[in-house]
């Protein structure tokens, strides 16, 4: 069952088409990826699907509802998890569930029956009456995302749910979605990190200028796209050995910086190659997600 | 036509509620400020003056005091604390992932700053009868007045919050718009000794027709034209909380 569908969605800025053109449709159950460089047109994308920004065409379906013309029916059984905490400071934890809870016309004696269980999920029993300058980033994270749930909505949002977390938190904050998966409900997310798009994402959708690059399973994306071992290659002379030897040994090889990126479909030869090098040092691994996006995306730095 | 739905109010309640956690040392402020207004320059000019309009100047003073103050507390709100809400804190943003839109969002603020108003409005008055300069029951009127200056203001100053980009940019509207208001409104000192164009610009004013209401309620008279001096103030709070409901738009859901 589709529970969100684009089509053919567009939007201008000033003449320049920061979204021009992207289908999207989500099944139930499924983790879905938005994914792409800074500038790329993720942001834009997610304020169209939820009735934020007005497309300058396509049509929307959120969970059936017609956007933006009946986004607010539609937003009913959406949660969205922002990129910046918007939490509220003059509240405690358990107010800025409460409070959140008003905004869908959720009756107190309901709240208050949902709240033990938020809490918990957001591991934040002992912290309900804390101030939220009290909690840690994960805390505040977990919060955002129990807020998120206050409506029990069957998609979720997420927008770059675990930039500025440290490792402990990303990984919990993984579980949490995970066991928000287990229970059936969809989730749509944007991340720039390729290993946390890896883990969670069953389909995923990479963008750049506002345009759909490749879209599929990971696994099946990366295969299609990237031969499937990598050997990175650092070192003093590695300019020399990149001329000299690289593209003879790779099926394709690029140099960046002081750095060869050797794709090939198999390592042996090149691994043996390099024993002749001990100056160099080198780095073999499979071919992941984040080679698959920086082919699309090529490497330049986005400043926007 | 405006789309305001009933959410509006779950938003006004989020301020409340907040105002509620500070409200020992926002009431305290709300008298305080009045009362020290009303004794040092009462006294201290009621000295010099014997009556104006018939009255002792600290009960003149009385009736402009409600309104200035009530001006006031609606445009601290709606700018300082609106502009925090929409954009220091991203409250409204988090507000409108809900099923709430920018509609409900501004109705409830323009509402909740002239609920501020009323508050205010309700401390001058409870000054004023302290200090037995209240004594008809026509004063009782000048609390729905606090509410409608309140929405006058609101409006006007919601205005200011959606074109913002810090809060330095509200020294402008209380330092060239709002203060020159209070002294060209008659707050202080009647109108009729100003020279003619310096009449027909208070005139136009919004402080101005709210003096003509407040002033004579307290003192237990009937204002003269109350139904024009109403629209007046009615006029340009909605045509404030418009062109402000516009300006969130074009700013916000771009």
């Amino acid at each position: 069952m589709t529970v969100l569908a684009a089509h053919g969605i567009r939007k201008s800025y000033g003449g320049r088409e920061v979204v021009a053109g992207i289908d999207l449709e989500l099944t139930r159950g499924e983790c879905y990826g938005l994914l792409g460089p800074n500038g790329a047109g993720k942001t834009t994308t997610l304020r169209m699907l939820l009735g934020l920004t007005d497309p300058d065409a396509g049509d929307i379906r959120l969970l059936g509802h017609p956007v933006p013309k009946a986004a607010r029916e539609g937003r009913i059984r959406v949660g969205v998890v922002p990129q910046i905490d918007n939490l509220d400071p003059d509240f405690t934890v358990r107010e800025n569930l409460l409070v959140y809870g008003r905004y869908f016309g959720l009756r107190e004696a309901e709240m208050e029956e949902r709240l033990p269980r938020l809490l918990e999920f957001a591991a934040l029993e002992q912290r309900a009456s804390s101030r939220i300058q009290e909690l840690s980033g994960g805390m505040k994270r977990r919060l955002v995302l129990a807020r998120a749930l206050v409506n029990d909505p069957d998609l979720i949002f997420l927008d770059e749910p675990t930039t500025g977390l440290d490792p402990q938190a990303r990984h919990q904050m993984w579980e949490k979605l995970r066991v928000l998966l287990r229970q059936g409900k969809t989730i749509l997310l944007t991340t720039h990190f390729m290993d946390e798009a890896e883990r969670l994402c069953d389909r995923l959708k990479i963008i750049d200028h506002g345009r759909t690059l490749a879209e599929g399973a990971p696994h099946a994306l990366v295969a299609e796209h990237i031969e499937p071992e990598v050997v990175e290659v650092y070192g003093e002379g590695v300019e020399a050995w990149y001329r000299a030897e690289a593209q003879a040994l790779s099926a394709r090889a690029e140099l960046h910086g002081e750095t060869a990126f050797c794709y090939l479909r198999e390592a042996a030869p090149a691994i043996e190659n390099l024993r002749r090098f001990p100056h160099l040092r080198f780095l073999h691994r499979r071919a992941n997600l984040e080679d698959l996006f920086l082919k699309l995306t090529g490497r330049e730095i986005r400043d926007e | 036509m405006l789309a305001v739905s009933r959410s509006w109010l779950a938003v006004w309640r989020r301020n409340y509620l907040v105002w509620r956690k500070l409200a020992a040392e926002s009431v305290l402020g709300n008298i305080v400020e009045p009362l020290f207004y009303l004794v040092g320059f009462g006294f201290g000019f009621g000295a010099l003056i014997e009556e104006v309009e018939g009255v002792r100047y600290i009960a003149y003073l009385a009736g402009g005091t409600i309104c200035y103050s009530t001006m006031m507390s609606a445009s601290f709100e709606a700018l300082y604390s609106g502009f925090a809400r929409m954009h220091v804190q991203r409250t409204w943003e988090g507000i409108l992932n809900a099923p709430v839109s920018l509609e409900d969002v501004v109705f409830a603020e323009w509402v909740w700053a002239a609920s501020k108003s009323f508050l205010s409005g309700t401390a001058v008055l409870l000054v004023a009868i302290a200090l037995g300069l209240a004594q008809s029951w026509t004063m009782v009127l000048t609390l729905p007045l606090a509410f409608l200056i309140g929405l006058t203001f609101a409006g006007m100053g919601l205005v200011m919050t959606a074109m913002a980009k810090s809060y330095d940019f509200f020294m402008y509207w209380f330092t060239l718009v709002l203060t020159p208001m209070m002294l060209l409104s008659g707050v202080f000192y009647p109108l009729a000794n100003m020279p003619g164009w310096l009449q027909a610009i208070a005139n136009a004013l919004p402080l101005s027709h709210a003096v003509a209401l407040g002033r004579p309620l307290l003192l237990g008279r009937w204002p003269e034209a109350p139904l024009l001096h109403v629209a007046v103030l009615a006029a340009y709070g909605i045509a404030g909380f418009l062109i402000a409901l516009a300006m969130f738009r074009r700013r916000l859901m771009r």
